[in-house]
């Protein structure tokens, strides 16, 4: 069953300078991209460097450009590929590389860090949390997100524009202040903040993370466009925008009052209470 | 010896806590620890927010008794027990039975979004071994949530110092694609950790008068494993050499269901989710094979026939559970020993039926990432065919023994929780109650390491010569005229323990298999890695094999010493479970021996439990684990 | 998005770090075919619509009150009679005026804004991007962050009033079934052009119903289904529309075309109407 495939793969450090190098090297029934760059590592290039983790589609870590394609490589499957075809691996090209297949994916740790938190009413105790299946299912689907950066990768506002990584906080990141702003007991409102300081804006919904996703998630449909219409609501309705110019105070102290909620109360708290020995019957 | 020009340069950083590990306990320790005032560092081994935690599938087990409301801890503690084969250790399995279910609705104080109940609450689902549904789930994507949610609680912690200090990382920081090669001491206790960073090579030192261990498990000692790549021991083989203890290296998980086609994907986990929701195992003769394999122990809580355990989906009181939800290692031993004897599926498994048994539309809304997992890496319509599935290495009950109550090990200063810890799951883990364990000892750990370093009196500083040491280990391989290859020899290794202390065990193959581990040991030192620092996978294989050759002994020699079957551990040679074996433990430790530090093992007493605990249970099936004398003390005999 | 010249081969100094690799894409698949065909499409739909907007007679069929939706409603004193549904109380246009000049900018606005034609014209005139992982042929992107794109957050305005011509094209397609009898009364009738007209109207109405605006509106704009059950599962119904908004979109250019150009050909006395009943 198995053949002997034709691959390229980039071989570059972190300078940004490298070429596709081509290798022969066989392919068995069954087998995954990823299948084949760890037998090169095996085989013919010790050094060659990739990053994976579960080899199950679940963690999203060894997303990389086959063919062109934004892909994960344990996800993509031989099969998919003619036997005389020239498969070329390359890294993402929206991150700085740092070594062969391996990029530098910081980017998107500082993103995550700009969208505030979740914020639930100060009032409600652990285990006092109640919310309905057809409320969480929406942002569930968000929660889906295995942060493989494809879509952060895909789109064309920071792939063709590295000059937007500081407004754009990219579809993966929007998609999160759009879950926030589903969630059933999220009490901050996320929408000016979504426009003015993750730059929904820079969406012009062509949908290339919708399609690169491998967990298909509806990004543009189900978070990026209904947040955009959530923004319309506040800032882009004539009525709302009306009434803000005229009642323009307490509108802002009363999102005040409930969007600022935990960055305010800064420092650590106590910890968790360990109730071991407080919840059942226990002692000699 | 360290050197700017030569990339070899140590940079020092200093923190009250590390925490080796971003899974869910390393992150459940780092918010313990800050959140009681301490200044944290993380360090982990992959990308911060893909630990192998995102692995778990099923869920969380804990008895919140929302789907059914006579569930409490006592049912959790007495279900793992027997689970564990009563070789847990008891305090532990105590603390986690109470603690699990305030660890779960804290997530939810973080974002978490479990399915839910009609009434709101947190939806629970049915589990191998645990007799009330009680497992807190997203589809079967739990762990995922989990992490994505601990991952998320570092965020708005990191958002709290930087409204302080103006510095999202003043206080807590994630190194992440950091591999720590060597813990340091000061006299006995504690003083820092040593590693390097994975992308560029640099060499850090850390000083820190605490360390968590959180490294997960040894899965990557074996062929056949869920594993990921970073299941290398490393916490174990760290502990070891700090001259803490290993306790029940013998017992290692196989899950009874991981898909066995493709060959590429063999190993890759079936959720235990796909049998608690209805699915059924069935051999190559289309058999309901489960219900000829329930042991005599667990006889009066599983369904004798087909129909009784169909009928359990819907009415669980009244009727048993079906034999495909025993704990995991029977269903592995079963699925063995049906491929053995000649009625398995054409690749070696059997067959996993769901598709004949639910609707597409709810297989698609329950098993999400299962019905995904198949569709793309093996081709296969789940909704439509039964998958194929075997044994695989999943999870190693042994590990780092600690105090129950705090996670420290015997070495001052060095805390150990998670799957890196030993002694909670006795002989065998039940499914869901790896994420509560998580959860529950990683906060434990966080705080035992906040109340040590309050008691800490001068802090321990790390040497120079051991900086200067760790330097020269990490660089070896470079210097070594490699005639060895690290891809090689952990194959070796890999299929030596799979052979030969795997499933099924027999004195003759371990000596055998410790031979060849012996061998591997004065291989491992001869390789020779090809290229630079800057993120060269042969040289991270290189450090990473030491700690794998280091567990893969432990788990061989206990394995050979312990003349028994219980739980994960699994002798052809001694098949029947032994109660005196059930008052022995048996320990790792390294010694010094002519070729450098060598593992030693030892016995040690199962601490007997406290009585009030041991009053859960009922005499008849106490008397199925404990000998006679031990029986005494039991509330039967006290007439009540 | 302003635009200055770009050679999308060039090593970009803007890149720091990132792998130098100069093509524009390493795709191999045919990724030019779809914004190809994007593009002829919705191009052939531009002339066409603005040729017939323009051109101000065969779009009435007197005896079968068939009536163009290009030219729907007709309130000018220029339409011809009976074309006026709701009456002609507007002066008469001059020719260069379309008849229908009160519905067509909002029906051109109501497309241009929606959030499946956004994504088409992007990709395929302005090429932002012509494909995924294609560079676009831009050195600066502001995507609709300001002036004049910032205006697309008006889809929902639109949609409001396209909500409201689907109402009178729904109208005009019912008081079609009218046919003149040969005394001159109106009787029942259906002609091939009615099933042409029923298809359209409900084209129109799938097209906007699944609009994503329509679906913010009735519901999606909940934090809490829960509380509102009706809405929710109005919501349900048109978020499944909404999955094949795309399909809608083109489906309705095609029957807009057609119902245009059958009515064309019958008002102007190039074919007859196929009848079937009257």
């Amino acid at each position: 069953m198995g053949y002997r495939a034709k691959f390229e793969v980039w071989r570059g450090d972190s300078s940004g300078e490298g070429a596709l190098q081509p290798f022969e090297v066989d392919v068995n029934e069954g087998e995954v991209v990823l299948d084949i760059v760890h037998r090169l590592q095996a085989t013919q290039a010790g050094d060659l460097a990739v990053r994976w983790n579960c080899k199950a589609g679940k963690c999203g870590s060894c997303s990389a450009e086959v063919n062109g394609r934004p892909r994960l490589m344990c996800m993509t499957r031989m099969s998919t590929f003619d036997e005389h075809e020239t498969v070329t691996i390359t890294p993402l090209r929206t991150f700085p590389v740092i070594r062969d297949l391996v990029t530098d994916v910081d980017f998107n740790y500082v993103k995550a860090r700009e969208i505030p938190s979740f914020a639930p009413p100060e009032d409600l105790a652990p285990g006092e949390y109640r919310m309905s299946q057809i409320d969480v299912e929406r942002p569930q689907e968000f929660r889906k997100c295995i942060e493989c950066y494809l879509c952060q990768n895909t789109c064309h506002a920071v792939r063709d524009h590295e000059e937007n990584k500081e407004e754009f906080a990219g579809p993966r990141y929007l998609m999160r202040v759009s879950e926030l702003d589903m969630h059933p007991l999220d009490v901050r409102d996320r929408k000016d903040a979504a426009q003015e300081d993750h730059g929904l804006g820079y969406c012009n919904i062509t949908k290339c993370c919708t399609e690169v996703c491998p967990e298909h998630i509806k990004i543009t449909d189900n978070a990026l466009i209904p947040m955009k219409e959530r923004v319309v609501d506040t800032k882009y309705d004539p009525l709302v925008w009306l009434g803000r110019k005229i009642f323009k105070r307490e509108d802002l102290e009363a999102r005040h009052a409930t969007g600022r909620r935990s960055l305010d109360d800064a420092g650590p708290g106590n910890g968790s209470p360990l109730p071991a020995d407080s919840i059942g019957p226990v002692g000699g | 010896m360290a050197d700017e020009a030569d990339g070899t340069a140590v940079s020092h950083h200093s923190y009250d806590v590390l925490v080796i590990g971003a899974g869910g306990a390393g992150l459940r320790a780092a918010i313990e620890a800050r959140m009681r005032g301490k200044r944290v560092a993380i360090l982990s081994k992959s990308l911060f927010g893909k630990a192998h935690t995102v692995m778990a599938e099923g869920g969380i087990a804990a008895s919140m008794g929302n789907a059914n409301p006579r569930d409490n801890w006592e049912v959790h503690y007495r279900d793992t027990m027997r689970g564990g084969k009563f070789l847990n250790n008891w305090r532990m399995a105590e603390l986690h039975a109470k603690e699990a279910p305030q660890r779960v609705w804290e997530l939810e104080t973080y974002g978490a979004l479990f399915d839910r109940t009609p009434e709101g609450k947190i939806s629970q689902r049915n589990f191998g071994g645990h007799q009330f549904p009680r497992l807190a789930h997203v589809g079967d994507r739990t762990g995922l949530e989990l992490i994505r949610t601990l991952q998320q609680k570092i965020v708005s912690l990191q958002q709290e110092d930087h409204a302080r200090t103006g510095d999202y990382e003043s206080d807590l920081k994630v190194f992440h694609e950091f591999t720590v090669t060597e813990l340091f001491k000061d006299g006995d206790r504690i003083a820092g950790a040593f590693g390097y960073r994975r992308p560029t090579g640099e060499y850090l030192c850390f000083h820190a008068p605490a360390v968590v261990l959180a490294t997960g498990g040894i899965g990557k000692s074996f062929k056949v494993t869920s594993n990921s790549w970073e299941y290398t021991g490393d916490g174990h083989a760290l502990a070891l050499r700090a001259g803490a203890r290993l306790i029940n290296m013998e017992f290692v998980q196989f899950h009874p269901t991981g898909m066995v086609w493709p060959p590429s994907v063999k190993g890759i986990l079936v959720t235990e989710s796909v049998r608690g929701d209805g699915g059924v195992l069935k051999n190559s003769e289309g058999e309901r094979f489960m219900f000829r394999y329930i042991p005599d122990v667990f006889r009066e809580q599983y369904a004798t026939s087909e129909d009784e355990g169909d009928r359990w989906y819907d009415d669980a009181d009244n009727n048993r559970r079906p034999p495909e939800l025993l704990p995991r290692d029977e269903v592995a031993r079963a699925i063995n020993n049906e491929v053995k004897e000649g009625r398995g599926s054409p690749a070696g498994g059997v067959y996993l039926d769901i598709a004949s048994r639910r609707t597409t539309e709810f297989i698609r809304k329950r098993l999400p990432s299962m019905y995904h997992q198949f569709k793309e890496l093996a081709d296969v319509d789940i909704t439509a065919e039964p998958m194929e599935v075997g044994p695989t290495c999943h999870y190693v009950m042994g590990g780092v023994e600690v105090d129950p109550d705090t996670a420290s090990t015997v070495v001052p200063g060095l805390f150990a929780a998670g799957e890196v810890a030993g002694g909670m799951h006795g002989s065998n883990r039940l499914g869901g109650n790896s994420l509560s364990d998580l959860l529950v000892f990683g906060c434990r750990a966080g705080a035992g390491a906040a109340d040590y370093l309050d008691g800490l009196g001068t802090a321990p500083a790390v040497g120079n010569e051991a900086v200067d040491a760790a330097l020269a280990e990490a660089e070896k391989p470079f210097s070594v005229r490699g005639e060895e290859n690290a891809y090689t020899l952990h194959q070796e290794l890999q299929q030596t323990m799979n052979d030969l202390v795997g499933i099924i065990r027999r004195a003759d193959e371990m000596e055998m298999a410790l031979k060849r581990l012996a061998e591997l040991r004065d291989r491992i030192p001869r390789v020779g890695v090809t290229g630079g620092r800057a993120y060269n996978p042969g040289w991270h294989l290189a450090m990473d094999l030491r700690n794998m050759l280091m567990v893969s002994q432990c788990i061989a020699m206990a394995a050979l010493e312990r003349q028994e079957s219980r739980g994960g551990h699994t002798r052809d040679d001694y098949p029947a479970m032994d109660e005196n074996w059930r008052r022995e433990l048996l320990n790792c430790s390294l010694a010094d021996g002519p070729d450098g530090p060598e593992v030693q093992l030892n016995h040690q007493p199962q601490p007997a439990m406290r009585p009030d605990l041991f009053d859960l249970f009922e005499l008849d099936e106490l008397k199925k684990y404990y000998t006679g004398d031990e029986l005494g003390g039991h509330r039967a005999d006290r007439g009540m | 998005m302003t635009t200055t010249a770009h050679d999308p081969g060039a090593p970009s100094p803007d890149n720091p770090g990132r792998a130098d690799i100069r093509a524009r894409t390493l795709r191999r698949d045919r990724w030019w075919l779809a914004p190809l065909v994007n593009a002829l499409g919705l191009a052939t739909f531009v002339v066409y619509a603005t040729i017939r907007s323009f051109w101000g007679s065969a779009y009435y069929v007197p005896e079968y009150h068939y009536l163009s939706p290009f030219y729907s409603p007709c309130f000018s004193a220029s339409c011809v009679p009976g074309s006026s549904h709701f009456g002609a109380f507007l002066p008469a246009f001059p020719p260069w005026i379309p008849l229908a000049i009160l519905s067509l900018p909002f029906l051109l606005g109501f497309r241009l804004t929606c959030y499946y034609y956004r994504k088409s014209y992007y990709r395929a005139f302005w090429m932002s991007p012509p494909a995924c992982a294609v560079s676009e042929p831009h050195g600066k992107y502001t995507g609709e962050t300001r002036f004049p794109l910032i205006l697309q957050n008006a889809h929902r305005y639109f949609f409001y009033v396209a909500f409201l011509i689907s109402l009178i094209n729904t109208y005009d397609m019912v008081v079609a079934f009218q046919s003149d009898a040969p005394d001159g009364s109106s009787r029942f009738g259906i002609g091939l052009g009615n099933i042409i007209l029923l298809a359209n109207v409900i084209g129109l109405w799938l097209y906007t119903l699944s609009c994503h605006s329509c679906r913010h509106v009735t519901g999606g704009r909940l934090k809490h289904f829960s509380r509102h059950p009706v809405r929710y599962r109005i919501w349900t119904a048109i978020s499944s529309l909404n999955t094949r908004h795309m399909l809608f979109a083109w489906i309705t250019i095609g029957t807009l075309i057609l119902t245009d150009l059958y009515i064309m050909l019958v008002a102007s006395g190039t074919i007859s109407d196929l009848r079937i009943v009257n």
